[in-house]
């Protein structure tokens, strides 16, 4: 468990942030840049002094104002990934990697040289100097070297903000798998939902220094705070499910869902993986009559929870699509008197399977399995 | 000494060379602690001690020899102690000569070295020491090897300007031949006899070629180190 509860007062930024998340797992601070995510990372790091407040990483106390602690930086053995890398200039890959790895010796082993190399694909890279990589390349060598100091904790800061769309795509799939493979606990920054969607097992939810929400990845996507950072655009529900059916022929799979089955688009997910989706709001369709000729795969028999404006002039309606399961859809105030919901009707909830946006996921802690 | 002009020439060479030698060994150390003073550390008084380190640029020289001559003379109050405890003596002497020339080039080779440190990222220190380093690790690891070319360049110029001290030398360390009468020094002196004009021809382009030597080195390895490290 990683407890955080700080203040840090200062005359243009007032930070006051509390949260408690279960580790090993992803812990995802999310928000808006300035929003206080880096400065809440170093203060977890020891880079920066709280005013008053306390961090606490399982049962030992690294933060406590109050009681006049405070672990050194050098001490704690928690990795950082910074934004840009900051790999040492003078010394080769190899040299990056080793210089962590050097001064944690004594340290429980997490990981091995070896093991670093394979999973983040460095071997070919190991004589070369930080300048000759490229900014994806980078990363992984930050990743590395901060995995090989064998952390207890890892603070990644947003390691894929400066990178292009192909060369985040160059990263993102080692960062599942060191969730996947390790116990290590991280905490990622972002301020990319999509990010947040593929690595975290748990979200807190940061705006001006606050935190708004905070919980499983899930329960947070159903929060109307969500919504006004990420945008109506990309507000939906994030469900998990497993895949029972696959047809890779036509890169299409059955996923259980609740009590239900969904058909989503998705590839090279073998049977029996988890995997988490996000049904946008925007893409969700309701009808209160069972529908015929419709090129929409999926129509789930739900129940109306509630009904919501939004702040952009449409209405959030909240279904149960079974077993608990919530679908969040977003629909214009004419449709939604055109349908005359309330809270507890029955409506079918259509869901096109192109429309869903799935990773695969596991976790250290489920059992093993192809992935 | 004029029927052997080689013989002075190469003496007055040998002289400037340990001089200079001396003098960037004894300050080099000493100007990397007061750079990172200078350039990290926050106490009252930083502005005067900036100030003081930076005096011997804009003192005539002969003022900071004729300072040295008062402190470590054989009655001044730290020359008594040298030579009471460790029967060190200064003023006179080619140690004397180095030191006097350590002091006028100390704030070039702080300056230099400042100019590095204030180049070297903190960020990089703040990632070793997520790594595990602590301070002094840090700082061998990390700042002095970003700093280094700093560091040469300052001891190269400092070297190349010691060769060529005058003013502090003659004053604190007098003009002795094959103690204290250093390349410059041989020069004035050759400049002083009727009969020297060939010698001082001699030892004026000697100081020429060294003292562009000197600054080319400089170049060419600073240039070097910053490769090695990646800039």
């Amino acid at each position: 468990m990683l407890r955080v509860s700080v203040v840090r007062n200062r005359p243009a930024f007032l930070l006051e942030a509390t949260f408690a998340a279960p580790t090993p797992g992803i812990i995802a601070l999310f928000g808006r840049s300035g929003s206080g995510k880096t400065t809440l990372v170093n203060i977890i790091s020891g880079l920066l002094a709280p005013d008053a407040g306390e961090v606490r990483l399982d049962d030992e106390v690294l933060t406590d104002t109050r009681a006049g602690i405070a672990v050194p930086v050098e001490r704690r053995r928690i990795g950082y990934v910074f934004q840009d890398a900051r790999l040492f200039p003078h010394r080769t890959v190899n040299g990056n990697l080793r210089y962590g790895e050097k001064r944690a010796r004594g340290a429980p082993q997490i990981i091995g040289f070896d093991e670093v190399v394979s999973l983040l694909g460095l071997a070919q890279l190991l004589q070369r100097r930080p300048r000759q990589l490229s900014g994806g390349e980078r990363q992984r060598v930050s990743l590395g070297r901060a995995l090989l100091s064998q952390p207890r904790l890892l603070l990644l800061d947003e390691p894929l903000a400066s990178l292009d769309a192909a060369r985040r795509e160059e990263v993102l799939p080692y960062l599942e798998a060191l969730r996947d493979r390790l116990a290590i606990p991280m905490v990622y920054v972002s301020h990319q939902f999509d990010e947040v969607l593929r690595l975290a097992t748990h979200v807190v939810l940061l705006e001006a220094g606050k935190v708004l929400a905070q919980g499983p990845v899930n329960d947070v996507s159903l929060r109307p705070e969500l919504q006004s950072i990420v945008g109506p655009d990309l507000v939906g529900a994030v469900l998990e499910g497993v895949v029972t059916r696959l047809d890779p022929q036509h890169g299409s799979a059955d996923l259980a869902v609740g009590t239900g089955t969904l058909q989503v688009s998705l590839r090279d997910t073998p049977l029996g993986s988890r995997v988490r989706l996000q049904l946008l709001a925007r893409d969700v369709i309701l009808a209160t009559q069972p529908v015929q000729g419709l090129s929409v795969r999926n129509a789930l028999a739900s129940t109306v929870i509630s009904i919501s404006n939004d702040d952009y002039g449409a209405v959030l309606v909240q279904l149960d699509v079974g077993g608990g399961e919530i679908v969040l859809a977003r629909i214009t105030h004419s449709a939604l008197k055109a349908l005359n919901l309330r809270p507890g009707d029955a409506v079918w909830t259509l869901v096109k399977a192109v429309s869903t946006r799935g990773h695969a996921f596991r976790l250290a802690s489920d059992p093993p399995g192809k992935c | 000494m004029n029927d052997l002009p080689s013989s002075a020439e190469l003496e007055a060479l040998r002289l400037s060379l340990e001089v200079a030698v001396r003098s960037v060994g004894f300050s080099l150390p000493l100007a990397v602690l007061v750079a990172w003073i200078l350039t990290r550390a926050r106490f009252p008084g930083r502005m005067l001690f900036d100030v003081f380190v930076h005096l011997p640029m804009v003192l005539p020289p002969v003022a900071v020899g004729y300072t040295l001559l008062m402190l470590f003379g054989a009655r001044g109050p730290i020359g008594e102690w040298l030579r009471a405890h460790f029967g060190i003596e200064l003023a006179f002497t080619t140690a004397g000569a180095a030191l006097a020339t350590a002091v006028m080039t100390f704030p070039l080779m702080v300056r230099a070295i400042r100019l590095s440190l204030e180049d070297v990222d903190r960020g990089l220190e703040e990632a070793a020491r997520t790594l595990g380093a602590a301070p002094v690790d840090r700082f061998v690891s990390i700042t002095l090897p970003l700093m280094l070319p700093g560091i040469l360049a300052g001891a190269v110029t400092a070297f190349a300007a010691g060769l060529g001290e005058f003013g502090a030398v003659i004053t604190f360390a007098s003009n002795i031949p094959g103690v204290t009468r250093t390349l410059p020094l041989a020069l004035y002196t050759a400049m002083q006899s009727p009969t020297g004009d060939t010698l001082a021809l001699r030892l004026a382009v000697l100081s020429f070629g060294l003292g562009l030597l000197g600054l080319l080195a400089s170049e060419v390895l600073v240039r070097r180190v910053r490769r090695l490290l990646g800039r």
